[in-house]
């Protein structure tokens, strides 16, 4: 994802100077004259408010963390509950809508339906967590490797280099590997740890565009110490490509955390996964096609959703690019 | 230029450097021993296992052991043993390296012409609906995770045509064609958006009014003005992405079966063959940072705005 990085920040940068929002929408300008205070977020705000594009993935990203967090508000039925006699029992049942039976079962007789409600949790929590660690130690290093320059620079950018030099996945599966019991802050942490180059190579960039604006300048010149420029100044201002990037990378990550459970170096059993469901169900792929087809439906439709929240956050942040 | 080629090359040493170590560390710190796993069921004897592991050098000092290695490699391309095999690394590695290499540089045809196409129209129908149907499709391919994609294809196509659903040989096309496309659909809809983004800021480029206001037929200005300038980016992705199919190779040769380098480190993985694995992605890295390293030059002559001190 390249080549957002300038421009956000040159956005970022022109919208705390107060200047005039430039689009070609009247009632927005007119609106952003009546506030000339609004921040960039808030004008990125008014923007994402009229987009399809945000609204749909929002209600979707929604709907996933309200199952994620209660569940048993959309199944009564337990996600590992075998009963061999409804084996492959697999007809949609139309009138049954969201009961256990209604997605079919799988070949231990499981509900494909609960399992694919349980399965939610986990990977929104392995998704956000390990955007968190990225987000942080990515900002982190980044922001640094950035704003002091010199020696410091040439040593991060080096780090950065390494890990960016092992292949994500192939990173990933080793760490894995070397656990049996594996957690969800587990994935999370190993994805982390292994995905943050990204987010600092888009902050060093930022930052150093960031670095040469005036109100820098002026805050230098005024004598405010260096963490209160880097905290008050150059992070809110340098911070939006990198959400943009996050938010991309949320729903990758949760890519991830299925290939993992796919490859089976995921979540251990008995965690409920759709990656491992997929997994299971691939070797019955000629017989009862149900059992993989709704968790990698539900699967692309989340990772579908996070990717387009990112790239409307993009575009609300970067109004070049329309 | 000269400089810059030196002064790249140097600094991918410890690039280099730091990437092997990281990796012969992860691995060697992985529970299971590949020495006792040789016996299978039978129980060694502490003697037994003591001398194979002197054998083998795994006896001694991590850092005394990946010095070792490096220089082995270094001074006499020796990447060490396959222990279950027996055979040398390299042999194993000349055995699947083609295979993905064909698989990669398929994948990148298909990534090169689909991605800049449909990038192409989306540009050229900018805020049309043709441009969002682009839109929406390039983001399913980016959020469609690989292994579902190929039994898609798998239960979509190859079962009801009765096409195999494994490549038995990998110099059929026909047979790969599967396998690369699925490896090709998250990059080529990178292609597709960034050749897009540039194209449309490059269209309001002053030597783009230029072009139009001295009278250039439309082709010329599109086909040798636009698409030059803007194709730069592209070229760069596409470059660092080579290399990046190839490490991505591992879970579509899973999926298809392909005994190529992916297929390989699942195995060695799986096996804790620690010496084959680092063998493996030390190649990848290479390649990687050999990528990287040609796509920095190529800019420089497809623009010559850029010079390098």
């Amino acid at each position: 994802m390249p080549d957002i990085t300038k421009e956000a920040a040159d956005e970022a940068a022109k919208h705390t100077l107060g200047e005039p929002v430039p689009t070609a929408d009247t009632a927005v300008v007119e609106k952003a004259a009546a506030d000339k205070n609004r921040s960039l977020w808030g004008d990125a705000w008014v923007d994402l408010r009229r987009r399809p594009m945000f609204i749909i993935s929002a209600l979707i990203i929604l709907l996933l963390i309200v199952m994620s967090a209660f569940p048993g508000l959309f199944t009564g039925t337990d996600p590992t509950a075998t009963d061999l006699q409804n084996h492959y029992l697999s007809k949609p049942k139309l009138g049954h809508v969201f009961q256990a039976d209604w997605l079919g079962y799988d070949q231990q007789g499981r509900s494909v339906y609960s399992r694919l409600v349980h399965g939610t949790r986990n990977s929104v929590l392995v998704g956000f967590g390990a955007t968190i660690i990225v987000t942080l130690l990515g900002s982190f290093v980044g922001m640094v490797a950035g704003y002091f320059g010199g020696w410091l620079d040439a040593i991060l950018s080096r780090v950065t280099d390494i890990f960016f030099g092992i292949p994500f996945l192939l990173g990933a599966m080793l760490v894995m590997n070397a656990f049996t019991d594996r957690k969800w802050w587990l994935v999370a942490a190993a994805l982390g740890i292994l995905g943050w180059t990204q987010i600092t190579r888009v902050m060093r960039g930022s930052v150093l565009t960031v670095k040469q604006s005036d109100y820098v300048q002026a805050a230098k010149a005024l004598g405010a110490s260096t963490s209160r420029i880097m905290l008050r100044h150059i992070l809110p201002n340098a911070m939006a490509p990198v959400i943009v990037v996050a938010t991309i990378a949320l729903g990758t990550y949760i890519g991830a955390e299925a290939t993992l459970s796919y490859l089976g170096l995921g979540l251990s059993a008995p965690a409920v996964s759709w990656g491992a469901d997929i997994s299971d169900g691939l070797a019955q792929i000629r017989v009862a096609q149900h059992v993989l087809l709704y968790p990698s439906i539900m699967l692309t439709l989340t990772v579908f959703a996070f990717i387009m929240l990112g790239e409307a956050v993009r575009n609300a942040l970067d109004p070049k690019l329309r | 230029m000269g400089r810059y080629v030196i002064r790249r090359l140097l600094q991918m040493i410890p690039v280099f450097i730091g990437t092997t170590l990281l990796i012969f560390i992860a691995v060697y710190a992985l529970p299971g021993d590949p020495v006792r796993g040789l016996f299978g069921d039978k129980t060694p004897s502490g003697a037994q296992l003591a001398s194979l592991r002197h054998e083998y050098g795994l006896d001694r000092n991590i850092f005394v052991q990946y010095g070792n290695y490096m220089w082995n490699m270094v001074a006499h391309f020796d990447f060490g043993t396959q222990i279950a095999s027996g055979r040398p690394v390299t042999d194993i590695l000349g055995d699947a390296f083609p295979v993905t290499i064909r698989l990669a540089v398929f994948a990148l045809v298909l990534e090169i012409v689909f991605g800049i196409a449909l990038g192409v129209i989306s540009g050229m129908f900018a805020g049309k609906f043709l441009d969002q149907a682009i839109l929406v499709l390039t983001l399913l391919f980016i959020a469609i995770p690989v292994f579902v994609l190929a039994f898609l294809i798998k239960a979509a196509i190859l079962f009801p045509a009765d096409l195999p659903p494994n490549v038995n040989d990998s110099n059929n096309l026909g047979q790969m064609l599967a396998p690369a496309a699925v490896l090709a659909t998250a990059s080529l809809a990178y292609v597709a958006r960034l050749t897009r983004g540039t194209l449309v800021e490059n269209r309001r480029a002053d030597y783009m009014r230029t072009a139009v206001a001295k009278g250039l037929p439309r082709r010329r200005v599109i086909g040798v003005h636009l698409m030059r300038n803007s194709l730069i980016p592209v070229v760069t992705f596409l470059g660092t992405d080579l290399g990046a199919l190839m490490g991505g190779a591992i879970v579509t040769e899973g999926a298809f079966n392909i005994k190529g380098v992916g297929g390989t480190i699942y195995e060695s993985l799986v096996r804790r063959e620690g010496t084959t694995l680092v063998g493996l992605v030390t190649i990848l890295v290479l390649v990687y940072l050999l990528c990287s390293l040609l796509v920095d030059l190529l800019y420089a002559v497809l623009d010559p705005r850029i010079r390098y001190a």
